[in-house]
């Protein structure tokens, strides 16, 4: 390409064995590196460098010590830096990145894929016998949140109803048990189907008229509808006791056995009963167990729904409600069966709340427990299973891990989102169906 | 079969003969329909007998997916019948319609794209025993082999002629007597355009009844036995395909001169 050369040449002025593609400009971003490290110590100097003491009535602001001055001034610097060699960085960067490989999803077999389910329920039942009680604890609230998320990705995720007060399904769980137990006298495993029937009712009730709405107006409507239970809840003193919510909720039994100290009249103790010597740890060990059976349960039934034509009809809807109703399918009353059976998950989670809190009121239930379940449901995956259950040990572990960072913690979980919806926009475990099935035949 | 029947004939008339609404296998009778203030459908009257395949052709926004979706129930008429196999059906809810021996392709395919081929052949006999939804699924892989192929590939990832076989076969899962469909050419190359065309024949061979609405006036009229021509809500012309396509009015307005 003689005439080419040639232009390269006339334009460039190069002979034509350097004609190499234009490189980035070497320019040294030195105010924007400047303005960087000032902006940095302007907010951390504010929200770290000085302290707010109240004497009296008056606030006085006092300055932090030199060591923390010290360590603002080194981020500013280390800000300053990072902006100035940035283009170099990025540069560096796109040169080495190795092209991206086609990524081939994992199809385990169904044995091996067994297997691992069975291993994974075996080291969760054996897990309370070799950690330590807080740890048992902890785990019980994350199975609760599993549960939690597994029913609102009923909704959310597969049948794509933005339901933003799923709460308040959780609260109607809770109070029927509470409720029902200090008014009638009910135990916890007469009331734990009485509490998911009764919060199955409550999202019929609720989805009657509002599923024929879509998106962001029905996104606010159930935003309402959980204010609407915590406020209720709040001001009914007569039934619910109001913000003192209710005390004194039993803990579940075994099969009559009670794992407290001493045992109510006619109950006996589980301890008193094997004739072993009492230990609180029994207790918490036992409703962990209640709980990963609960969370199993609930794994299993939607599991199950998901490989019948219900769940696959939630699909559909999902992708294409003109194609749905062209098939004779009724659209409001699929939507309504996925907001009635993710509802009693809640119910049933909620009954199991308030049997281990043993207090509940309205101050558990309120949108910010939206919130986080269903930023475990986006962050898991929509309408993946797994994934749920990743983000959900996520959501409660890290703040626990956290706990250190104390009030850094909401940054913290703010990053991650940030972080997330950069990098995996799709969630931890996206819902993947495999493209290549071998013949199960 | 209701009395009123007896005193109701549908004024479809096409070609000097009547076709009352006990025979005709579909009937509409003045059917006028509305979005809002805006009148879509004026006075709309048209008959499919058993065992036929009629044309509705007619330029875009003639109100031709809006006679087809009147039908179907969405939106309802604001006056006028529709009956189908002597029955009345205005005013009965879509979903119950869609059960009825009826089956509508709706424009654009509208395939469930993340889903199998097997699994929207499945939601179209989502009212099916499990037995006879596999029944139905066999009859229609029997229909279109190159469904089979594509058994459990996602719909999204198919062609558009592959996607409009789905889309059709989908229909054909409730085993409907009667067979709407819109504009099934939308968006194909015209060999693919063939081969749906002479799919819809050899479902009529099989006794499916078809009701045909397209844009595509030359193929959709060569292997319609009648037509219609609808325009600006009206039906202005009605005749046998063969008639229509040798009409010049329709020439000149429809076939590019």
């Amino acid at each position: 390409m003689p005439k080419l050369a040639k232009q390269t040449l006339n334009t460039a002025g190069t002979s034509p064995a350097e004609t190499i593609p234009p490189q980035p400009s070497y320019r040294r971003p030195w105010w924007s590196a400047l303005a960087a490290a000032v902006l940095t110590l302007v907010l951390g100097g504010s929200v770290l460098g000085v302290q707010l003491e109240s004497t009296g009535i008056t606030t006085t602001v006092r300055l932090m010590g030199m060591d923390t001055w010290g360590w603002l001034l080194a981020a500013a610097l280390a800000v300053f830096l990072h902006q100035l060699v940035r283009p170099q960085i990025e540069e560096w960067r796109a040169r080495t990145r190795k092209p991206s490989r086609f990524s081939v999803p994992d199809v385990m077999s169904g044995q091996k894929r067994q297997l691992w389910i069975m291993l994974a329920i075996g080291a969760l039942l054996i897990f309370p016998f070799l950690s330590n009680r807080s740890a048992v604890d902890l785990a019980t609230l994350t199975l609760i949140y599993i549960m939690l998320g597994l029913g609102l990705n009923v909704v959310v995720g597969l049948a794509g109803l933005l339901d933003l007060g799923y709460v308040g399904f959780y609260a109607v769980g809770a109070y029927t048990y509470a409720l029902l137990n200090s008014y009638l006298g009910f135990s916890f495993w007469e009331a734990l189907p009485i509490a998911g029937l009764m919060t199955a009712l409550f999202g019929y009730l609720l989805g009657f008229p509002v599923l024929r709405l879509r998106g962001d107006y029905l996104a606010i409507v159930t935003l309402g509808f959980g204010e609407i239970i915590r406020i209720l809840l709040n001001n009914w003193t007569e039934l619910t006791g109001g913000p003192n919510g209710i005390a004194r909720i039993p803990k579940p039994t075994l099969f009559n056995l009670e794992f407290s100290r001493r045992a109510d009249e006619g109950n006996i103790a589980f301890h008193e009963f094997f004739g072993i010597d009492y230990d609180p740890a029994l207790k918490v060990i036992y409703l962990y167990l209640l709980a990963l059976i609960l969370v199993l349960i609930t794994l299993f039934v939607i599991y199950r729904l998901l490989r019948m034509p219900i769940g696959r009809a939630w699909e559909a809807l999902r992708e294409d409600d003109i194609a749905c109703r062209s098939l004779g399918m009724n659209p409001t009353g699929i939507k309504l069966s996925a907001f009635t059976i993710g509802a009693s998950f809640a119910g049933f989670a909620g009954a199991f709340f308030a049997a281990r809190q043993g207090f509940i009121s309205p101050e558990s239930f309120t949108f910010i427990e939206s919130a986080i379940i269903l930023a475990i449901v986006v962050l898991g995956g929509m309408g993946s299973q797994l994934g749920v259950i990743l983000a959900a040990i996520a959501m409660t572990l890290l703040p626990e891990l956290a706990r250190e960072f104390n009030e850094y913690r909401m940054l913290l979980f703010g990053l991650m989102m940030v972080l997330m919806m950069v990098w995996r926009p799709q969630g931890l475990v996206p819902l993947k169906r495999p493209q290549m099935e071998l013949d199960r035949g | 079969m209701s009395e009123h029947v007896e005193d109701v004939t549908p004024e479809a008339t096409l070609a000097g003969e009547e076709l009352a609404p006990r025979e005709a296998m579909l009937a509409l009778e003045h059917l006028t329909t509305h979005y809002g203030p805006v009148q879509a459908l004026n006075d709309v009257s048209l008959a499919v007998g058993q065992g036929e395949i009629v044309t509705l052709i007619g330029a875009n926004g003639a109100g031709k997916t809006t006679l087809l979706m009147s039908i179907c129930g969405d939106p309802r008429p604001t006056s006028g019948r529709v009956w189908f196999e002597g029955e009345e059906i205005t005013g009965t809810p879509t979903a119950r319609v869609m059960r009825g021996g009826l089956s509508v392709v709706p424009e654009g395919r509208r395939i469930f794209t993340g889903m199998t081929v097997e699994e929207n052949l499945a939601m179209g006999g989502y009212y099916q025993s499990k037995e006879e939804n596999e029944r139905s699924i066999e009859h229609v892989l029997g229909l279109f082999p190159r469904l089979k192929e594509r058994f459990q590939q996602r719909g999204g990832t198919m062609s558009g002629g592959e996607q409009q076989m789905l889309a059709i076969g989908r229909a054909l899962m409730s085993r409907p007597r009667l067979l709407l469909l819109d504009e099934p050419s939308l968006g194909l190359a015209p060999i693919v355009i063939g081969q749906i065309f002479e799919i819809v024949e050899q479902l009529r061979e099989q006794g499916t009844t078809i009701f045909l609405v397209e844009q595509n006036a030359h193929r959709a009229l060569s292997i319609a036995d009648r037509g219609y021509v609808l325009e600006h809500g009206r039906v202005v012309l009605a005749d046998s395909g063969k008639a229509l396509l040798a009409n010049d009015d329709v020439r000149r307005a429809y076939l590019g001169g």
